[in-house]
């Protein structure tokens, strides 16, 4: 797995469209949004609630419920194939087996029911010739690689047995199990305590590195995104509004919503700062997709809008080298800073 | 913070919950949710109390509004020691203390409109009806930045940040003294956040009530709060002021959460060693110091005796063996 060139691009969304159909009205929940992820590498999505964050991500998986939604243009090309042209039966077959998906609440996303050794096996069987037996020893290995102490007793034992770090450390288990060339994240570390979530997160990071899987890691924690990414795309209202390496992204944001997003979180207090200083509220809220208003759909809650931003949507300029924002205005704040 | 006497005093609470076993519900166990918590919140302060799940945090702060029943303990409030009274006489004291919850969604009645949820408490106090009342709750409506005409509205025509500031406007209808807020942002998104603080913050400049505030989030807890207490398995494992709780965090638990906390910058590398394994059951809590199994410092004293919070510096305690006020761990 490890040898292959590490440019190579595993993933490639290109003017993804996912429409949602409902009693309101038709919303584009993912609008025309295009990003790639290479091996090994980690792009981070972030945005808030109905941002469109996890529909990309179940539009890329297929997963998106029909009705009331439907992928109505655009490509998702997995090493060379384009995943909205498969039949069902193809995409089922890649499914699991070239990329896979963790979810936010592990105990949900388990079978209570079924031994965790055998939800494993369940994933390396329906893509694999292996005999149980074989698949049994892979999942033990696999347990015994997501750090699980104890892999041979832990595969005897029932989801609810497991505390919710080792719940997610399972689930990573059999995400990794036929060695994805893509991993999705969705919100993996959202409902575990902060120090099972450094633990995860180490952990997600180590192992794709190790494999060269590529991985999406879809969160609202800017922090989670400084630590573990290596490139950010920011959506707002269904549209790709910012991207950027992470480090370019935090040294100089260019996109108003991002900067409201940073400004607003509180840091941890160092001794230097004394002085409590005021969270930048960005006011108003996330509209609804159903009324988005014309052209950019942030300029009612930005400081920075002008006449032109409430008419015309900004297009995604590449402002500073490799560094995308979709904003009228950005090329004023890259000079500025 | 001036330290006349505390609001609210809380002295060795107790709170543990029996585990029922086999045909006859005999109690087979014992879970150890708040295991001799005490601590003290002076008038306009703000205590923040952390720690991760099922620590306890969130038990304590049913307990201290008698929500929940102590098993044992003292529970101070203006000097009364409310724990032992019974309802009738604790209705009072009801008035003064008030409590935010996480879910705005759970805790707003569906059918009632926004005006008769922020009005109910006024009515069942017998403070205010009619006119009189509805003045009040426009009022309140204007001081968590509602407008006034939005009272007829029901909670489902509300984003989750709005209702978040109808739960506290029905909080502060009744003036008081101690508001306890219970995750209250953790259900809100990141924009929304910065508002309800910043919100919560200046209704405590203006009208100088405490909060008892809970949150996983070590930031959020920070920004608002005066002092810090550190939870781990129904215990205060430290507690200081916030500023030297950060600088300077002497309990191994409290370095180990603050180093896991990831920080919104690129640059910034972590500073201690991750801590391993799981937080253990509350049902059978270790012996000695409940930290002692995952500690990287622990010695054999820890795994027999219970460490007591002791001064560690001013303004600061500390319950760990290795930081009896000599110096950090390491």
């Amino acid at each position: 797995m490890s040898e292959a060139i590490p440019a190579e691009t595993v993933l490639d969304v290109k003017n993804l469209q996912t429409v949602f159909f409902t009693n309101s009205g038709l919303f584009r929940a993912v609008d025309d949004v295009s990003f790639s992820v290479r091996r090994g590498e980690t792009l981070a999505i972030v945005g808030e609630s109905g941002c469109g964050k996890s529909v990309s991500a179940l539009s890329i998986m297929r997963l998106v419920p029909d009705p009331p939604g439907r992928i109505v243009g655009g490509s998702v090309t997995l090493e060379g194939t384009d995943l909205l042209k498969l039949d069902d039966a193809a995409m089922r077959s890649i499914r699991g087996n070239r990329i896979s998906m963790i979810f936010q609440e592990p105990m949900t996303s388990l079978n209570p029911v079924m031994r965790i050794g055998d939800q494993i096996i369940e994933a390396v069987r329906l893509h694999q010739k292996v005999s149980s037996k074989e698949a049994w020893k892979q999942a033990v290995d696999m347990l015994r690689l997501v750090r699980i102490p104890e892999p041979e007793r832990r595969a005897q034992e029932y989801p609810h047995q497991l505390s919710g770090g080792m719940r997610q450390r399972a689930m990573i288990a059999m995400a990794l199990a036929c060695r994805p060339a893509l991993l999705i994240a969705d919100e993996p570390t959202t409902a575990l305590d902060v120090t099972i979530q450094a633990q995860i997160l180490a952990l997600i990071v180590d192992l794709q590195q190790r494999l060269g899987t590529g991985l999406i890691l879809i969160t609202h924690d800017l922090g989670v995104v400084a630590q573990t990414a290596q490139r950010v795309i920011v959506m707002y209202a269904g549209k790709k509004v910012e991207e950027a390496t992470v480090e370019s992204l935090f040294e100089t944001p260019l996109h108003p919503y991002t900067r409201g997003l940073m400004a607003s979180i509180p840091a941890v207090p160092s001794p230097d700062a004394k002085a409590d200083v005021r969270l930048v509220e960005i006011p108003g809220m996330v509209p609804s997709l159903t009324r988005l208003p014309p052209g950019c759909a942030f300029a009612p809650r930005c400081k920075l809008a002008i006449d032109r931003c409430r008419q015309e949507y900004p297009p995604l300029d590449e402002v500073k080298s490799n560094h995308w924002a979709a904003c009228w205005r950005a090329g004023e704040m890259a000079e500025a800073s | 913070m001036t330290e006349q006497r505390p609001l609210l005093e809380v002295t060795d609470l107790v709170k543990h919950y029996a585990v029922r076993g086999g045909v006859l519900r005999r109690q087979v166990g014992t879970v150890h949710a708040v295991d001799g918590v005490s601590f003290a919140l002076g008038a306009g302060e703000t205590l923040g109390l952390v720690g991760e799940s099922g620590c306890g945090k969130s038990t304590v702060a049913r307990t201290v509004l008698r929500l929940v029943e102590p098993t044992s303990g003292a529970i101070k409030l203006d000097g009364e020691d409310i724990a032992p009274l019974s309802k009738t006489a604790l209705r009072p004291y009801r008035r003064s203390m008030q409590i935010v919850f996480q879910d705005p969604f759970a805790s707003l009645n569906p059918r009632m409109t926004a005006g008769d949820i922020v009005g109910e408490p006024l009515t069942v106090h017998g403070i205010a009806t009619g006119a009189k009342k509805q003045e009040r709750v426009a009022e309140l409506f204007q001081q968590v930045g509602l407008r006034p005409d939005q009272m007829k509205n029901f909670p489902h025509q509300f984003s989750g940040g709005q209702r978040q500031r109808i739960c506290i406007a029905r909080a502060l209808s009744l003036g008081p003294r101690l508001i306890v807020c219970d995750e209250p942002v953790s259900a809100l998104d990141v924009s929304i956040q910065a508002q309800v603080i910043n919100l919560l913050i200046d209704l405590q400049r203006k009208q100088n009530f405490s909060y008892l505030f809970i949150a996983h989030d070590l930031a959020v807890v920070a920004h608002i709060s005066h002092r810090v207490a550190v939870m781990y398995l129904g215990r205060i494992v430290e507690i200081a002021d916030k500023h030297e709780l950060f600088a300077n965090p002497r309990h191994p638990y409290t370095q180990a959460l603050l180093a896991s906390v990831p920080i919104a910058d690129p640059k910034a590398k972590r500073t201690a060693p991750l801590i391993d394994g799981d937080v253990p059951s509350p049902i059978n809590p270790p012996s000695g110091c409940a930290f002692h199994t995952r500690c990287p410092y622990a010695i054999d004293r820890c795994k027999t005796e219970r460490p007591m919070l002791q001064a560690a510096g001013t303004a600061h305690q500390v319950a760990c063996w290795l930081n009896d006020g000599t110096g950090r761990s390491e």
